[in-house]
């Protein structure tokens, strides 16, 4: 019993965890809420499309699934000239990408899933100026990021305040230093409706499949009810 | 008229074909202890779940493409495209983790009521080799979506083949087909997943369940039905398969599909344990990911092979982990099958066997820190140790007096009062004062609270000897 009692407490420091760096904020990804959805594409369409892709996107999926007519989309959402069946395709090639960037820059349709709603909303809050970097700008959650900031103008420019901790230079806090066209409260909802939108984008089924979640639960349990008073009947002369 | 020509059909296939002889055989007549609990789910319920990969996989296989340039892409596709496609898919993935929580726990079944011993040693070897073919068909499996972490898992699993000497390389070379995971890897483990893998599968469930039907199930008390019969000759405590098991297991359906849909549903991802986050990234030969980790069904294997600072040690030591379990009929010198009968050290060290499987499962699931690594040192000789100090520590064992007949515990319905008891024992009435008025309330009692701890702790320490 002691040498359980040992191991379990050798096993405690394991369990927590150092954070590095700053720590996520949390986003607010609510697909039911399609005017931040379709204001997020519109974001995105205008901000990141000119680099990023999101080839299992089609126009036609963000007229369907935000409930937008598909007018409406080439108007407000699609860049100049696209078809409703046409996927969101970036315009730029890729050995130009790899030339001024050092890397081609990744499609974003799955990105939601693979880092995470909280990861994506604190990492586009957290570029800083940094003259050290080929593109002027770093980026607290992800150092050394071949990224450019492309919301810089509506965000405005960020600087980060260091302080020491176990001998090692680390970000405390991001501070604004030149006012963006945002305050601060209207660029935290307008990324929060960017990351919606990729949420959306990382698996388009996702509503229906929450949606469709409770009914095949009550079938199941209704299901379940049933052969339990099947099974009752039938042991009822087992002894 | 109808019934009469329908009659005509069925004899003529009766005439033809023992399907009465069968059915009766291994259903009707087959004769079960009546007195099966919990752990004797899932024996059904890997069945169950086995048919829902072959369902699922079929329908996968319509749209899935087995071409290093086109697989992530058809995976997508299925997710989007094809309707109900993602819901095939989480059928496929969350089955397939289900199937190894299924199985785990029917071997543990096996193993505390000692359902390997004579006469059911067969049983339990074709268990295992199907347990084994199953770890193939997942690791196989799981190159198909072509992410980051399919790619690097298998590129990592493979490697260890380089590992044995003189012909390691070219033995991985000729795995793989490639010097690298590639296109030519794909299309053979798509091979080996979707018809050989399967195939051996079914043969080795028809093997386990005719040489389980041979010999009879065995049960929580570990004694021989046939030893008791009445004046018909069939056995007093058992109970005909079908009708009493059939309607039973689908109860144990049923409550296991309650929790494969809510998985299916809300959290397809299970937080990474059944989708790891980075297969969501296509792979890439050139970018390695930070941490790779197998798949959680893996990880108690895979932390025994990193354990051990010699790879090929490590390789012997994981294949080992896995062999050691083919001997265990052989192993067990206790004359007493089932736990409750078994004497007090056989049960601690069935504890430290669980406490090591799941220290070592989740320690394969983090990086490999120098303190880690300790840990699976202690986890890896406690695994080792259940099995090979086996025959000696069931020899000293005091085991207490097997019951003739099947003993009753009581069931689920009888215990829900004495439930009830502690969770009052728990809380206490005090008086509070609300809107002028006195009135009594419930609040958790502390001295309550740590009497139930205490007794808990009694009882716990009880059943350990």
């Amino acid at each position: 019993m002691k040498k359980l009692l040992q191991i379990c407490l050798l096993l405690l420091p394991l369990s927590s965890f150092a954070s590095a760096g700053i720590s996520l904020e949390s986003a607010d990804a609510d697909l039911s809420d399609s005017k931040s959805l379709s204001n997020g594409a519109k974001l995105y369409v205008e901000y990141c499309l000119g680099c990023h892709s999101v080839k299992y996107i089609r126009y036609l999926n963000i007229a369907d699934d935000f409930d937008i007519k598909q007018n409406t989309v080439l108007r407000d959402i699609a860049p100049e000239g696209a078809g409703i069946y046409d996927k969101m395709l970036t315009a730029m090639n890729a050995r130009d990408a790899k030339r001024w960037f050092g890397t081609t820059p990744p499609d974003l349709s799955l990105i939601a899933r693979s880092r995470g709603a909280d990861w994506l909303y604190t990492y586009l809050k957290s570029f800083y100026v940094d003259s050290s970097k080929p593109l002027g700008v770093n980026n607290a959650v992800f150092p050394d990021v071949g990224m450019p900031n492309p919301l810089w103008q509506l965000q405005g420019e960020q600087v980060a305040v260091f302080k020491k901790e176990h001998g090692q230079e680390v970000i405390s806090k991001l501070v604004i230093q030149e006012k963006g066209t945002m305050s601060p409260d209207q660029f935290d909802e307008a990324i929060n409706n960017l990351v919606n939108f990729l949420v959306y984008a990382g698996e388009p089924s996702q509503l229906e499949r929450r949606s469709m979640g409770k009914y095949v639960l009550l079938f199941i349990l209704l299901f379940g009810i049933i052969a339990y008073l099947l099974k009752k009947e039938y042991w009822k002369d087992v002894h | 008229m109808k019934s009469k020509y329908l009659t005509g059909c069925g004899t003529w296939v009766v005439n033809r074909f023992p399907l009465t002889k069968l059915w009766n055989e291994h259903m009707a007549q087959y004769y079960a202890p009546k007195n099966f609990n919990f752990w004797y789910f899932f024996g059904s319920l890997a069945l169950l779940v086995l048919v829902n990969q072959f369902i699922t996989g079929i329908l996968l296989t319509m749209n899935y493409k087995p071409d290093a340039g086109l697989a992530f892409d058809s995976v997508e596709y299925i997710m989007r495209e094809v309707p109900w496609g993602w819901l095939v898919r989480y059928m496929h993935s969350t089955g397939a983790s289900a199937f190894f929580i299924v199985i785990y726990l029917h071997m543990f079944r096996g193993l505390i009521y000692g359902s390997y011993k004579q006469p059911r040693e067969l049983v339990w070897i074709f268990g295992m080799l199907l347990f084994v073919a199953l770890m193939a068909e997942a690791f196989m499996g799981y190159l198909l979506p072509w992410g980051q972490m399919s790619y690097w898992g298998a590129q990592v699993i493979i490697s260890l083949f380089s590992a044995i000497p003189i012909i390691g390389d070219d033995l991985s070379l000729w795995v793989r087909g490639d010097y690298v995971i590639s296109d030519a890897t794909l299309n053979r483990f798509f091979a080996f997943h979707v018809i050989a893998i399967p195939l051996i599968l079914i043969m080795l469930v028809f093997l386990h369940i005719v040489a389980l039907h041979e010999v009879g199930s065995n049960n929580p008390d570990g004694i021989d039905i046939k030893d008791s019969k009445d004046p018909w000759g069939h056995p007093i405590d058992g109970i005909p398969f079908h009708p009493y098991y059939t309607v039973k297991d689908i109860v144990g359906v049923a409550v296991f599909l309650f929790f494969f849909a809510t998985v299916i549903f809300y959290m397809p991802e299970m937080g990474g344990y059944f989708l790891e986050d980075a297969n969501f990234i296509p792979a890439d030969p050139l970018a390695t990911p930070e941490h790779i980790s197998p798949v959680w069904y893996f990880t108690p294997f895979y932390a025994i092979l990193r354990a051990i600072p010699d790879k090929f040690a490590g390789v012997i030591a994981m294949g080992g982990a896995i062999f050691v379990l083919f001997l265990l009929p052989w192993l067990d010198r206790s004359p007493v099958k089932s736990i409750r009968y078994r004497g007090g050290i056989y049960k601690k060290a069935i504890l430290m066997f669980v406490i090591s499987f799941v220290g070592l499962g989740y320690l394969g699931m983090q990086a490999p820190t120098a303190n880690a690594t300790i840990m699976a040192r202690v986890f890896t000789a406690m695994y080792f140790g259940f099995f090979l100090l086996m025959p000696i520590y069931t020899r000293w064992e005091k085991t207490k007096p097997v019951p003739k007949r099947l003993t009753e515990q009581p069931s689920i319905e009888d215990r829900i009062p004495g439930w009830k008891d502690t969770a009052n024992a728990m809380i206490k009435e005090v008086p509070v004062e609300k809107e002028g008025k006195t009135v009594l309330q419930k609040r958790p009692d502390p001295a309550g609270i740590a009497k139930v701890l205490t007794r808990t702790a009694k009882n716990i320490k009880a059943s350990l000897d």
